[in-house]
């Protein structure tokens, strides 16, 4: 039944179990908010989204309040104004003012609203918190000084991940959001997901940027630096650069990496395709020779972690290819540095990625069966435009170019790995020519796409029913391995998982602001590309067949085993060691 | 029950304890048991007495001969003289006035009307059987036996009884919407956080009269469907956790909690959770997220507890002196409370005047009496015979009232009593330091989830501290103004709200004096430091 | 004794089942738990969030949250001094600058022999009775600074 009421004198039509925000938003009227997030449950502490409710003695907070008949709201009635900006100011107040150098200026939710609320003084003077910056994770920096204890990242990492890595410690004045107990992020469970910092309003949460370093590397004339690029990047990098969502830039980006000097600009989606090539027939020979199943995809690295951590006694599930970015190291300081003649040691491999687990991934020490680190720097997709900008370059107006060989050429399969689904869908497409012999039809495997969080699905590959699942997020995942557990999934064969939400193109090194909707418009943009493609399947990359023939023989051989697969390592979640507790009489 | 010829009630009231009531009864006690009369003579300890200035107390009965300023050395004349003689000890026979104990039963002082308070300090607070001996849990027969959960709900509607923790929401409406709301596992709990500085009155009738809260809260669950109750008291009571503590585990012996209580068919029972020092978790909604065993961060509202409380069911959340007033109500009628009071308030309610009064405690009025009535007639007044200068009714979340005050109601109609702490300061007070005091209390005290109130009771103090040292300007007048405005209308929950209230209302009443210290650097009452003005000097 | 690795003496694991293992009871659970182990430490922390099913970020941020928990070793005894409205404005700094000037510790601070933790505190409901201070669980009120010492006295006999 619809409720009726009015904002700004406007009548709204709203449902019940709107909030005002809700309501508000789906008529058009805007109202400011800070520590609601569209993917979180709305916590009301910032009080900046404060409306005038007529009959209540208070404002009252328009991201959680919900509506009611014949209510009556104001949005910026003078009281409000008045409020917000003083909220405001209080914040700032608190705050190091030091837009100019912070690594979100002009992207912060909190200047904006600075701007917005036309606050040129603030007129309280006194103390202001100070904190250290904690640097010890491979991939998120926090600033707790920036920090405006919105509880966004607290809320993600415990209801979207399921890790609670972070929480709130002390109270009052003294509250902080530390990781553990009190310590630094490193030496707690942590996945890397970065899914924190894309949810972060301010610059108090960062990615642990290499940015210099590989400009070094670039300006190194001893130095040859190839770089990769996931597949998700190219969905998403033309936000940084004031593009709508959902733009696909590929050849603009490549054209750019090329104009910024690296040496050879080459695809992730490569190596993608070679990953569906030595998983699908890993997965075959589980099938065919009784391994575990169901198999479990393991390309994504803050899912490995996770695995890791919690769910030790099933990781015989995991596949053991190495992620595709993984592949592509050991690749290009092998295969590539061979066919070259490039001294192995001194390239340097970098990756642009939409994920800031990959910049841990790339530490672990099972990373350098290519007899060096197999990936040097990893980039996210906002650094990497950084660097861009940087190099005066202008992204939108660029020409297009193609990637380089020999790791360049890729299928439409590959690019899908960007988003949930993808990966199950590539290798579906795979599997059922090499288990019929034919090829399919229509390659679009509508059973295994959306947005939900888990998904279900028989696929017929010829007369076999395989019985598929996709997993994207970790408190799905986390549904998901546990229903193996208890015997929920135990006819299935192929579980996909994705450690972000929509999968990388929701990664955390992706641009902010993130949402359900810009997530949906870049599964789109990967979509698009796939229909682009002339080649939509693994299997006929011919750049991969070669590869196959020049250097690795077949999948699965000896030589795939050592550069492409790897094993896991059980994790202890206790974050202090067992020592002995003084007992007090 | 066994049967004693005679009882002594010794005075265990905080200001008694801390002058050795306890040496003195356990000399007591031993005198008694040396004599062989330890199966005639019964010691009782009980809350506070009443009486004031007279040193250690204790009454006979059933004579209710009162002896007073006595000690332990006393002990053996009083029981050798009047216990095994029958002669009164006459040195020690107190005879002053305002002696709230008289004849078994309290006697109200001037005014005073004894609802709650009835038999605190008559009847042993240990004892479930003097509770019943008083027409204790006769209540909950009635409710029970011959009421629907209907009619106990439109009674206690009828009896228009309002909350007394502070906020005054209607009770009778706080349970019909509970009894009413779909839900599984409905509760009851009750509110004994009492953390508001100068409020003492929850902890006088947990020690002193403790079964009044437990079949109250029977009572409230029978009315909205519930069969679990939790009484969260705060970690600091020691006394009144372990009073509720034998309470409950001796109601429940008597078949009054429990499984089908008095063969209704109701069953309900109490659990007693210890808040472990927040005073946010007195708020309702910190209070639920603590017993759920978290953090005491306010939730957003609504949903209110009767809709989505305690574990999202539905619940009660009531005042201990609100819980308490029920029994009554029950057994005497809606009628007869609602005789009792004015217009808008019905009732009695206990005030705890404290500060610069002669005779700080706890005291209990029908609605409608005035300030002076209490802080002059009962108090004793100020403290040496000073001028009366302020009052913060309600503690630091009310409002401060000067001396044109004295003479207004307290009733919703005139002057809002809040949760009962009378604070009051005498001429030599300063009242921008008072503010600074309460500025600390909410700062120390704000949970920190919400910007207005974290952020703004920071600056507020800072503010207070730069004042009352002789630094800060008068902008900072007219922007703690506004930043008070701010707080009462955005913040999350009432802390914020209410954490500015008392300095806004002090502002029109002082002005002259916060101009004095922001503009002139001196603190008229000489109590503030002023030592950064002298820092600046040289 | 404990079953767990942490090789302490105490039946913290007894304790916490106890409570069946309930997070709800994390609060009286760590009440009992710092009168056993007179604080909750890391270890502790980590078997109670293991135990109870729960984070180790939801026991830390509770335990931090209320004044009563102390997650370092704290003194023999404890001295709360109240600091709200009544006891304030009845001479409560007095009171304060007379209890530290007798440990020779400032608030929050505990003395060198583990014998006292000095608190500043909000109001006890004691205000009847202001100024008012609490050493562990008896109570003093009324008080003058001229008092202060026989009372600290008592307890640094005892200890
Ligand atoms: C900061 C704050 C502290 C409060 N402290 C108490 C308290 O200690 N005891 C109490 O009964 N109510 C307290 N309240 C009021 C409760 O939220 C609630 O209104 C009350 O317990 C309801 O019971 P009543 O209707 O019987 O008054 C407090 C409210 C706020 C905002
Ligand atoms: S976090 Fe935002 S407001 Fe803070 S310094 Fe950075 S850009 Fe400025
Ligand atoms: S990186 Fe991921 S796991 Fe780590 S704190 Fe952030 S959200 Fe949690
Ligand atoms: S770190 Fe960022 S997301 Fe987390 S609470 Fe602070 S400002 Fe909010
Ligand atoms: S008003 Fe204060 S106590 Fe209440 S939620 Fe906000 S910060 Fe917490
Ligand atoms: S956006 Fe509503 S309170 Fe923060
Ligand atoms: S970046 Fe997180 S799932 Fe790929
Ligand atoms: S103000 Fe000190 S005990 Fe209440």
């Amino acid at each position: 039944m619809a409720i009726n009421l009015t904002i700004n004198g406007q009548a709204v039509a709203a449902e019940a179990g709107d909030t005002i925000l809700t309501a508000a938003r789906r008529a058009g009227v805007y109202i400011p908010t800070l520590c609601y997030h569209s993917d979180l449950m709305p916590d009301g502490v910032c009080r900046v989204c404060s409306v005038e409710v007529k009959g209540q003695r208070t404002l009252c907070a328009a991201c959680c309040y919900p509506v009611a008949e014949g209510m009556e709201v104001l949005t910026h009635s003078p009281r409000v104004r008045e409020s917000r900006r003083m909220i405001v100011e209080l914040m700032l107040a608190n705050h190091p003012q030091e837009c100019l150098t912070c690594s979100r200026n002009s992207k912060c939710e909190l200047q904006a609203l600075a701007r917005e609320f036309g606050i040129q003084e603030v007129h309280f003077k006194g103390e202001r918190k100070m904190a250290d910056v904690d640097t010890s994770s491979l991939s998120v920096f926090r600033n707790p000084e920036k920090c405006i204890l919105c509880n966004r990242c607290v809320r993600t990492c415990e209801d979207i991940q399921s890790v609670a890595a972070l929480h709130a410690s002390k109270r009052g004045w003294d509250t902080t959001i530390v990781p553990g107990m009190g310590d630094e992020l490193a030496s707690v469970v942590c996945v890397n997901c970065g899914q924190c910092i894309n949810r972060c309003p301010t610059g108090a949460l960062t990615a642990n940027d290499p940015s210099s370093k590989v400009w070094d590397a670039i300006h190194d004339s001893t130095k040859h630096v190839v770089v990769q690029t996931a597949p998700a990047v190219r969905a998403a990098i033309g936000e940084e650069f004031g593009m709508p969502a959902g733009s696909r830039v590929t050849g603009k980006m490549v054209t750019a990496l090329k104009m910024m000097g690296f040496d050879r600009v080459m695809d992730t989606d490569f190596t993608a395709d070679l990953t569906i090539m030595e998983e699908g027939s890993e997965l075959i020979q589980r099938v065919t020779e009784g391994g575990v199943l169901p198999q479990l995809t393991s390309c994504s690295p803050g899912w490995i972690k996770f695995i890791e951590y919690y769910y030790p006694e099933l990781l015989p599930h995991l596949s053991t290819c190495k992620s595709p970015q993984q592949m592509f190291g050991a690749l290009a300081k092998t295969y590539y540095a061979e066919k070259t003649g490039i001294d192995p040691k001194d390239i340097i491999s970098v990756s642009i990625m939409p994920c800031t687990a990959k910049k841990f991934e790339c530490d672990r020490p099972e990373m350098t069966d290519s007899g060096y680190k197999d990936v040097d720097y990893v980039l996210t997709t906002r650094e990497a435009a950084q660097m861009m900008r940087e190099a005066g370059i202008d992204l939108p107006n660029l020409p297009e170019s193609e990637y380089d060989d020999p790791l360049g050429m890729s299928t439409g399969a590959a690019v899908i790995f960007g988003n949930t689904g993808g990966v199950m869908e590539a290798a579906l497409r795979t599997a059922y020519a090499i288990i019929t012999g034919t090829e399919l039809d229509n390659v679009n495997i509508e059973a295994v796409r959306g947005m939900e969080g888990v998904r279900e699905a028989t696929v017929m590959v010829g007369e076999l029913p395989v019985k598929a699942a996709v997993a994207h997020g970790l408190a799905n995942a986390r549904q998901v391995l546990e229903g193996i557990k208890n015997g929920r999934f135990k006819d299935y064969h192929f579980i996909e998982i994705m450690c972000c939400p929509g999968g990388c193109i929701g990664g955390g090194g992706q641009p902010q602001p993130t949402s359900e909707e810009i997530r949906k418009a870049r599964i789109k943009a990967i979509y698009d590309e796939d229909e682009a493609m002339t080649l939509r399947k693994s299997h006929t990359n011919p750049a991969v067949q070669k590869l196959y023939e020049e250097f690795l023989g077949k999948p699965l051989s000896h030589k795939s085993h050592e550069l492409l697969h790897t094993d896991y390592t059980p994790r202890d979640r206790k974050t202090v060691k067992a020592v002995k507790v003084k007992v007090e009489s | 029950m066994a049967f004693y010829r005679a009882h002594i009630l010794v005075d265990t009231g905080t200001p008694a304890v801390l002058k050795g009531a306890m040496g003195m009864k356990s000399a007591l006690v031993d005198e008694i048991k040396k004599r062989g009369l330890d199966k005639e003579i019964k010691v009782v300890e009980t809350g506070d007495l009443g009486l004031h200035g007279v040193g250690l107390a204790l009454i006979v009965y059933p004579e209710g001969v009162i002896y007073a300023n006595i000690t332990a050395q006393d002990v053996p004349e009083i029981v050798e003289e009047h216990l095994l003689k029958g002669r009164q000890v006459k040195r020690l026979v107190y005879t002053g006035p305002s002696s709230a104990v008289v004849d078994g039963a309290a006697k109200p002082r001037s005014r005073e009307m004894r609802v709650i308070l009835e038999h605190i300090g008559v009847i042993d607070p240990t004892s479930i059987d003097e509770y019943i001996a008083h027409g204790g849990y006769e209540a909950i027969a009635k409710a029970l036996t011959q009421m629907t959960p209907e009619d106990v709900v439109a009674e206690v509607k009828a009896s228009q009884l309002k909350g007394r923790g502070g906020a005054g929401f209607p009770t009778g409406l706080k349970w019909e919407f509970t009894a009413k709301a779909d839900g599984e596992n409905k509760a009851v709990v009750c509110n004994a956080d009492e953390g508001e500085p100068g409020n003492f009155k929850d902890r006088l009738i947990m020690e002193g009269d403790p079964h009044q809260i437990i079949e109250g809260m029977i009572i409230a669950g029978y009315a909205v469907g519930a069969h679990e109750g939790y009484i969260y008291i705060r970690g600091e009571y020691h006394q009144s956790v372990s009073h509720t503590e034998k309470a409950i585990a001796d109601a429940r012996e008597a078949g009054l909690l429990g499984k089908d209580i008095l063969g209704s068919g109701f069953d309900f029972d109490i659990t007693i959770f210890k808040g472990a020092g927040a005073y946010i978790c007195g708020e309702e909604t910190a209070l639920l997220e603590s017993l759920e065993g978290r953090r005491g961060e306010s939730r957003m509202k609504p949903p209110f507890p009767p809709t989505s409380g305690l574990m999202a069911a539905p619940t009660v959340i009531n005042n201990v002196e609100t819980l308490a007033s029920v029994p009554r109500i029950i057994d005497r009628g809606a009628d007869w409370y609602a005789g009792i009071g004015t217009e808008k308030s019905k009732g009695t309610k206990i005030f705890s005047p404290c500060g610069d009064v002669l005779y700080p405690g706890v005291y209990e009025v029908p609605f409608g009496v005035t300030l002076r009535d209490i802080i002059y007639n009962m108090a004793g007044g100020i403290k040496g015979g000073k001028r009366f200068k302020a009052c913060l009714m309600g503690g630091p979340s009310g409002v401060l009232v000067g001396e044109d005050a004295l003479d207004r109601r307290l009733c919703a109609e005139d002057l809002a009593p809040g949760a009962g702490a009378l604070i009051v300061l005498d001429e030599d007070k300063c009242i921008v330091d008072l503010m600074q005091n309460c500025a600390e209390f909410f700062h120390h005290e704000s949970c920190g989830q919400c910007v207005p109130c974290r952020e703004g009771t920071k600056r507020i103090l800072e503010v207070l501290n730069w004042w009352t040292t002789g630094a800060g300007s008068e902008d900072d007048l007219r922007l703690l103004e506004a930043l008070g405005e701010t707080m009462s209308l955005t913040s999350k929950c009432g802390l914020g709200q209410f954490a500015a209230v008392a300095f806004k209302s002090s502002l029109p009443l002082f002005r002259d004096e916060y101009l004095a210290h922001v503009k002139d650097k001196v603190c008229p009452a000489g109590v503030c430091a002023m030592d950064k003005v002298l820092e600046e000097v040289k | 004794m404990c079953s767990e690795s942490c090789g302490c003496s105490s039946d913290i694991v007894g304790i916490i089942e106890k409570y069946d293992s309930d997070k709800r009871n994390l609060i009286p659970l760590l009440h009992e738990l710092q009168d056993e182990l007179g604080y909750i430490s890391p270890e502790v922390m980590e078997t109670i969030a293991e135990k109870l099913g729960t984070t180790v970020g939801q026991v830390h941020g509770v335990a931090t949250f209320y004044t009563l928990f102390y997650t370092k070793p704290r003194g023999k005894n404890i001295v709360r001094m109240c600091n709200s409205t009544a006891c304030h404005i009845e001479g409560g700094r007095k009171i304060r600058e007379a209890v530290s000037a007798a440990l020779g510790i400032a608030p929050g601070e505990t003395t060198q022999d583990g014998g006292f933790t000095l608190e500043v505190v909000s109001c006890m409901g004691l205000c009847g009775v202001a100024p008012a201070i609490m050493v562990n669980d008896d109570v003093y009120g009324n008080l003058t600074p001229e008092m202060v010492p026989n009372i600290l006295g008592k307890y640094r006999e005892a200890s």
